[in-house]
C-alpha cells in the first residue's frame, strides 16, 4: 500500500514543510549555487586585474582586506553557501539514491548532458579544489613563503598577491591541477547555471534553451577567463 | 526477424527477479513491441511454460497502460514515437538482443514480471489534482472565455497519459513532470485558478511521500515522455510552489 | 413477460422534466445509508461515481485496469456532440435529438433519445468547468467541428483526444471523491458474477488480478458501466481487455440482453496487415470533413501508385452515391460502401482490403499548416503504423469493428429487469438504436453518468429502506463458489491450444457471417460452428498458471469462454432480424441500388433476450417502439 493521502495544509509549520519538500530543498540548492556563480563571477573581475600588472592588482588585493569586517561577513557567507550547497545536494541524492531500490540491469540515456550526470563528480572535486586554492593563496599553508612576498604600492608596504600567482602557477603541476579542476567547475555550471532557472521558477518552453546555451556560454567564459591567468606564466607573462 | 530477448521475470511482489534468455522467432518486420511479445508468450504457453506477465490495454497509444523498459529506456522511446505499443520491429535490426525490464521506482511495486503497480500516480491526482465542481451546476460553458493560447498550452499539459515513462526514466525516479502537467493543465486555466495553491501543496506533499525521488533537471523525463510533456512545466510548478508556501506562511500568520 | 419502459407519460419535449418533477429523492442524511456498487470507470462510471460519490452515497467502483483513468473511453479522438447551436448553424435540442434517431436507422427509443439530446448541453458546461481543455477559436469560445451525420457543426473537441481530456475530467473528479472517501476504488479487479438475493441485484463476485482472491460485495444497487462486447470478433478497435464478461454474466442471472446483433463497423481504421494482429486502430472519422473517399474505377488501376491515378479514372463513391452528405454519410453506409468497392474488386493495399482516403484537395484548398493543425497527431500516428506519409499519399483506411449499440435491456431510469440492477453507456443498449452517430458515445457515457443516473436512481432506491441486505446472505456464497468453479474448470482442461488462438476463430468467424454484411445461410452456418468451437475451447484450452495469482492467460480465458456463448446469442438476433437497418445489414433485404431495407411493420421493436438455462435456447422478448412524435421514413442521405 502507498502513502495516505496528505491533506492539503501543511501539518507542520509552513516553513518547515517547505523546507522539507523536495522543491523546498532543491530551491536551497538553486539559491546557494546562484550565490556562488555570483562570487565566481566576480571573482573572475578581479583575477584579471592580473593582466594590468602589480600594481592593479595588488591594490585590488589591498581594497578587499580593507574592507575588514566586511570581508568576514562575506567569507561566513560563502562558506554557509558552500556548506548548505552540499549539505543539501547530499540529501538529495540519498533520497534519489533510496526511490529506486531495484536498479535497472541495462540503463540508457537519451538527452541528459554530460555536466548533469557528472554533477555530483565535478562537484566534489570543485570542492577539494577550493580546499587546496583557499591553503594555497589565502591561508597560504602550501608553501609558506608566499608570506613574505611584499610589495611597494605608491610608497606602501602591501602583501605581493602578483607575485605570488606568478610564483604559484610557475609549477607546471600546480598550473595543471588548476585548469583541470577549472574545466570541471565549467562543466559543472554548463548545467549549473540553467539548472538555476528551471528549479526556481524563472524559465519556460521559449526562455529554456536559452538558458541552456547561456549558461554553458558562461561556464566555458569562466573557463577561459580563469585559465588564461596561469596559462600566461606558463607561457613567461610576469616572470 | 528474430530477436534475441532477455526479460525480467519476477513471481509476485516480494521475490527476486533475473533476466532469462528468450528467442522470439519469425517475427513480422510489422509487428508492435506487444505483438512481438504475444507470439512469443504464445509459443511459451505451447511449451508448457508460464507466459511473461506484461500490461497493456488499448494498445493505440492512448490508455497508458504499457510500461517497459526496453534496452534501457522506457517505451523505447528513442526508436518509437509513443508509448511501447506504438513501437514497430521494424525499428529492431535482425537478430538484435533487447533487454526488457519493467519501469523501475520504488513508488511503482512490481506485480509480476514486467507489471508494475502505479497507484501513487492516483493518489497525486487525489490530493489535488482536480477542480471541485458540482454535476450540474456549471455555468454555461461559453460565459467564460478563456485566449486560445492558455487553452492551448493547458491542452498540451493535459495531454499526459499517466503512464509513469518519465518517472521510469529519471536517474532519480522523480514524478515531478507527471505532477507538473497536471497542475500546469488546471492551473493555468481561470476554472482551476481558486484552488491552485491548494492543488500545488497538496499534490506536490503527496508525491514527496510516495518516496519518488527529486528532480536534478536531467531531462530524460521529457524524452521518453510519449505525450511530448515539455519539462518547462517542471519549471512552472517549482514557482508555483515556492509562491504558494510564501502565501501559506503568511496566512498562517494572519 | 412484458417489458415496461417506464417512459413518463405527456409531450415528447416534457418527458423528462416531468420525471424530474416526479422523481422520488433520496434526503441527504438518508444517501449515506446506501451502498452503490459501480463496475467500470470509463465515461460512465467514472461520472456516475464521482456524482453519486458528492451526493453522499457510499460507492465502491471496481475497473479491471491498474487505474480507473485507463478505460477504454480515453481512446475516442473525435469529439462530443451537443446541441448548444454556438455556431448558429440551425441546431436545436429536436435537431440533434431526430439526427440520432435517424442515424439510428429508427430502432432507438424515442423518449431516451430526445432526453439525450436535451442533457447534451449540460455536459459540455459541466466539462468546461471541469478543466477539459476543448479547442477554442481566438475570441476565447468554445470551437466547434462537423462530423457524420449531421448537417451543423455540433461536436466539441480537445485536439484528437477528446475522450480522453473527458475521461480525465471524469476521473479527476472522482479521485476527487476518492480523496473524501466517499467512493473506494478497486483497480485489477475484475468482475466475474452478479449476485442476486430475492430477486434483486444485491452484489458481484470479484477477482483480485494480484492476488487471484475471489470475493464478494454486497451493495443496495448495482450498475454496470462496462462497456461495449466488440472484443467478440478479436480484431476490434478496442482495447485488450474490453470484454463481455460483465453484461453476459448478468444475462446468465436473468437480465435481459437487447438488440446483441447491432454492432458498429467505423468505416476509418488502418487496414488489417498480418494474422500475428493484435488490435486494429482507428483514425478519427473527423477526417472525413476534410479527405475524399476514393478507390481506382478500374479493377486494373489498384495496384499503381495512387497518384498515377488520374482524377477522371477515380471514384470518389461516397460523394458519386450520397451527394448531400458525401464523405460525411454515417458509419454504416460509408463502411458499407467500402466493402462493397473491394467485394467489387477495386480495393488498393495488402488482400485488396482498404480504400483511399485522400487530403490533397484538403491541403490545396486550406493549406498544409490547417491540416497539420487538425489532424497532425492522427497522420503521425498513421506513418508510424504504416510506415507512409499520409500528407504525401493517401491514407488507406477499411472498416472495422468499433463499437455495439446492443446491450442490457433498461428502461427510462436505466434500470434493468433485475430490480436493482441498472446499466449506463455502452454497455445498455438505449440510444443508438441499429446505428451509432460519429461523437455520441461520450455523449451518453457522460449524459448517463452525470445527468440520468442520479436522478433515476431514486426511483429503486426509495423502495429499499430498511432492506440492507445481508453480506452473509447464502446467495452470495453460493455464487461466489459457481466462480470458483468456473475457475477451476477453466485450469484443469491443460489442453494444447491457447486462449488466444480459440479467440482469434471465433473472432474471424463472427466477422464472416455477422459483420458488416449478414445473410441467414451464414448465420445459420455460425451457429452450428460456434457450439463446436465452443466445445473444443472446453476440451483443449490451455490456461497455464494458477488461479491464486497474477495470471492473465486465465482473465483472458474467462473473457473469451463468455464470448464464445455470447458470439451465438449475437448470431442468433441477427438471424431472427430479418430486415436490414443500421450496422445490421442482412443482404437478402436490401433496395434495388442495394440500400439497407427495414421491415418496420414486423421489426420496430427492441429484440431482448433472455437466458434459460445451459444448452436451452434464450426466449426473444419484444419490447415495441413507439413513436409519438417521429414518422418514421426511410434513411435517406442521398
Amino acid at each position: 500500500m502507498g502513502a495516505a493521502i496528505t491533506s492539503s495544509p501543511a501539518r507542520r509549520n509552513p516553513i518547515a514543510a517547505w523546507l522539507l519538500s523536495s522543491i523546498g530543498k532543491k530551491t536551497i540548492v538553486a539559491v546557494t549555487g546562484t550565490l556562488l556563480v555570483l562570487f565566481v563571477i566576480g571573482h573572475l573581475g578581479g583575477n584579471l586585474t592580473f593582466f594590468l600588472g602589480p600594481d592593479w592588482m595588488n591594490a585590488y588585493a589591498k581594497h578587499l582586506r580593507e574592507l575588514g569586517p566586511l570581508l568576514w561577513v562575506a567569507r561566513i557567507g560563502l562558506l554557509a553557501a558552500v556548506g548548505l550547497h552540499i549539505y543539501f545536494t547530499m540529501l538529495l541524492w540519498k533520497e534519489n539514491q533510496a526511490a529506486r531500490p531495484s536498479k535497472y540491469v541495462v540503463k540508457n540515456t537519451i538527452q541528459a548532458s554530460v555536466g548533469v550526470r557528472t554533477m555530483r563528480l565535478t562537484g566534489l572535486v570543485v570542492f577539494a579544489f577550493v580546499v587546496f586554492h583557499i591553503l594555497h593563496f589565502t591561508t597560504r599553508n602550501i608553501d609558506p613563503a608566499f608570506r613574505t612576498y611584499e610589495y611597494n604600492l605608491h610608497g606602501e608596504e602591501v602583501h605581493n598577491v602578483f607575485r605570488m600567482v606568478v610564483v604559484g602557477f610557475s609549477n607546471p603541476l600546480v598550473s595543471a591541477f588548476y585548469i583541470i579542476s577549472l574545466a570541471l567547475l565549467a562543466f559543472h555550471l554548463s548545467h549549473g547555471i540553467a539548472s538555476l532557472f528551471q528549479t526556481l521558477g524563472l524559465t519556460n518552453k521559449k526562455l529554456q534553451p536559452v538558458f541552456q546555451i547561456a549558461g554553458r556560454v558562461i561556464a566555458w567564459g569562466l573557463f577561459l577567463g580563469f585559465s588564461s591567468i596561469p596559462v600566461s606564466v606558463l607561457l613567461g607573462f610576469g616572470r | 526477424m528474430n530477436f534475441h530477448l532477455k526479460v525480467w521475470r519476477q513471481n509476485g511482489t516480494s521475490g527476486t527477479g533475473k533476466l532469462v534468455d528468450y528467442e522470439a522467432r519469425n517475427i513480422p518486420s510489422e509487428a508492435s513491441f506487444l505483438e512481438m511479445l504475444d507470439i512469443v508468450n504464445e509459443d511459451l504457453v505451447s511449451k508448457g511454460e508460464e507466459p511473461i506477465a506484461f500490461d497493456h490495454d488499448c494498445r493505440e497509444g492512448i490508455c497508458g497502460m504499457c510500461s517497459l523498459t526496453i534496452n534501457g529506456v522506457p517505451h523505447g522511446k528513442d526508436r518509437g514515437v509513443g508509448t511501447t505499443c506504438q513501437l514497430y520491429m521494424r525499428k529492431f535490426k535482425d537478430g538484435e538482443t533487447i533487454t526488457i525490464e519493467p519501469f523501475r521506482a520504488g513508488a511503482f511495486p512490481l506485480q509480476k514480471d514486467l507489471a508494475v503497480n502505479r497507484g501513487a500516480l492516483d493518489r497525486i491526482i487525489q490530493a489535488g489534482g482536480f477542480i471541485s465542481e458540482r454535476s450540474g451546476s456549471a455555468p454555461d460553458a461559453n460565459a467564460l472565455p478563456i485566449p486560445k493560447p492558455i487553452a492551448d498550452t493547458a491542452m498540451d499539459a493535459a495531454a499526459c497519459i499517466g503512464c509513469g515513462a518519465c518517472v521510469a526514466a529519471c536517474p532519480n525516479s522523480s514524478a515531478m513532470l507527471f505532477v507538473s502537467a497536471k497542475a500546469a493543465h488546471l492551473n493555468l486555466l481561470p476554472q482551476g485558478k481558486p484552488e491552485k495553491d491548494r492543488r500545488v501543496l497538496g499534490m506536490v506533499r503527496q508525491m514527496d511521500a510516495e518516496g519518488f525521488g527529486n528532480c536534478s533537471n536531467y531531462y530524460e523525463c521529457e524524452a521518453v515522455c510519449p505525450a511530448h510533456i515539455p519539462a518547462s512545466f517542471i519549471a512552472m510548478l517549482n514557482r508555483d510552489y515556492t509562491a504558494a508556501s510564501i502565501r501559506e506562511t503568511t496566512s498562517a500568520t494572519a | 413477460m412484458t417489458l415496461d419502459s417506464k417512459i413518463p407519460a405527456g409531450p415528447l419535449d416534457r418527458k423528462w422534466t416531468t420525471f424530474k418533477n416526479n422523481a422520488k429523492l433520496i434526503a441527504p442524511n438518508n444517501k449515506r445509508k446506501f451502498d452503490i456498487i459501480i463496475v467500470g470507470s470509463g465515461l460512465a462510471g467514472a461520472s456516475a461515481a464521482a456524482t453519486l460519490g458528492e451526493q453522499g452515497f457510499n460507492i465502491k467502483c471496481f475497473c479491471y485496469q491498474d487505474s480507473p483513468r485507463r478505460a477504454h473511453s480515453i481512446a475516442a479522438q473525435g469529439g462530443i456532440n451537443a446541441a448548444k447551436n454556438y455556431q448558429n448553424d440551425g441546431d436545436s435540442v429536436y435537431r440533434l435529438f431526430y439526427d440520432t434517431i435517424k442515424g439510428g436507422d429508427f430502432r432507438s427509443r424515442e423518449a431516451n433519445v430526445y432526453r439525450l439530446a436535451e442533457v447534451s448541453a449540460a455536459i459540455i458546461d459541466q466539462c468546461v468547468a471541469q478543466g477539459v481543455p476543448f479547442a477554442r477559436e481566438y475570441g476565447g469560445l468554445l470551437a466547434n467541428r462537423s462530423f457524420g451525420g449531421a448537417q451543423v457543426s455540433r461536436t466539441f473537441y480537445a485536439r484528437g483526444q477528446t475522450g480522453q481530456q473527458l475521461l480525465l475530467g471524469a476521473y479527476q473528479a472522482l479521485q476527487a471523491q476518492i480523496a473524501r472517501g466517499s467512493v473506494k476504488m478497486f483497480p485489477r479487479t475484475e468482475m466475474l458474477d452478479l449476485v442476486i438475493v430475492d430477486g434483486h441485484a444485491k452484489g458481484i463476485v470479484v477477482r483480485d488480478m494480484v492476488t487471484g482472491e475471489i470475493s464478494t460485495h454486497a451493495g443496495d444497487a448495482v450498475l454496470l458501466c462496462t462497456g461495449g462486447y466488440g472484443n467478440a470478433f478479436y480484431l476490434s478497435t478496442n482495447a485488450k481487455g474490453c470484454n463481455v464478461t460483465a453484461t453476459y454474466r448478468a444475462y446468465k442471472r436473468g437480465a435481459l440482453f437487447a438488440n446483441p446483433c447491432y454492432t458498429q463497423i467505423h468505416p476509418t481504421c488502418i487496414p488489417v496487415s498480418g494474422n500475428y494482429q493484435s488490435k486494429l486502430t482507428l483514425m478519427s472519422e473527423s477526417l472525413r470533413n476534410d479527405g475524399r473517399v476514393w478507390v481506382p474505377k478500374r479493377r486494373e488501376d489498384c495496384g499503381k501508385p495512387p497518384h498515377e491515378i488520374p482524377e477522371e479514372d477515380r471514384d470518389y463513391y461516397l460523394e458519386r452515391k450520397y451527394p448531400s452528405y458525401g464523405n460525411l454519410a454515417p458509419r454504416d453506409i460509408s463502411s458499407r460502401s467500402a466493402k462493397e468497392a473491394c467485394d467489387d474488386g477495386r480495393g488498393v493495399g495488402p488482400g485488396g482490403r482498404g480504400v483511399y482516403l485522400d487530403f490533397a484537395d484538403a491541403i490545396k484548398r486550406l493549406g498544409l499548416s490547417t491540416i497539420q493543425e487538425r489532424y497532425g497527431n492522427l497522420f503521425e500516428m498513421y506513418e508510424n503504423i504504416t510506415g507512409e506519409n499520409a500528407y504525401e499519399r493517401p491514407m488507406r483506411i477499411y472498416p472495422a469493428v468499433h463499437y455495439t449499440m446492443g446491450g442490457l435491456w433498461v428502461d427510462y431510469h436505466l434500470s434493468s429487469n433485475i430490480p436493482g440492477l441498472h446499466v449506463l453507456g455502452e454497455a445498455n443498449f438505449s440510444d443508438h438504436g441499429a446505428n451509432r452517430l460519429g461523437a455520441s458515445a461520450l455523449m451518453q457515457g457522460l449524459a448517463d453518468g452525470y445527468f440520468v443516473i442520479p436522478y433515476t436512481i431514486g426511483e429503486y432506491l426509495s423502495t429499499q429502506f430498511g432492506k440492507k441486505v445481508d453480506p452473509h446472505h447464502p446467495a452470495f456464497e453460493a455464487t461466489k463458489k459457481d466462480v470458483l468453479e468456473r475457475t477451476r474448470k477453466l485450469l484443469s482442461v491443460q489442453g494444447t491450444r491457447s486462449v488466444d488462438s480459440f479467440h482469434r476463430e471465433l473472432g474471424l468467424l463472427l466477422w464472416d457471417k455477422c459483420g458488416m454484411a449478414r445473410d441467414k445461410a451464414g448465420l445459420t452456418e455460425a451457429l452450428e460452428k460456434i457450439p463446436q468451437l465452443r466445445e473444443e475451447f472446453w476440451k483443449n484450452v490451455r490456461v497455464p498458471g494458477s488461479g491464486d495469482s497474477f495470471n492473465q492467460s486465465l482473465e483472458m480465458a474467462g473473457r473469451v469462454a463468455d464470448f464464445l456463448e455470447f458470439g451465438e446469442l449475437m448470431c442468433l438476433d441477427a438471424l431472427t432480424r430479418e430486415e436490414s437497418c443500421g450496422g445490421h445489414f442482412r443482404t437478402e433485404y436490401q433496395t434495388p441500388d442495394g440500400e439497407a431495407l427495414r421491415n418496420d411493420e414486423l421489426f420496430a421493436h427492441v429484440a431482448a433476450w433472455k437466458y434459460e438455462g445451459e444448452g436451452k435456447p434464450p426466449t426473444l422478448i419484444k419490447e415495441p417502439l413507439v413513436y409519438e412524435t417521429v414518422k418514421l421514413a426511410t434513411r435517406s442521405y442521398k
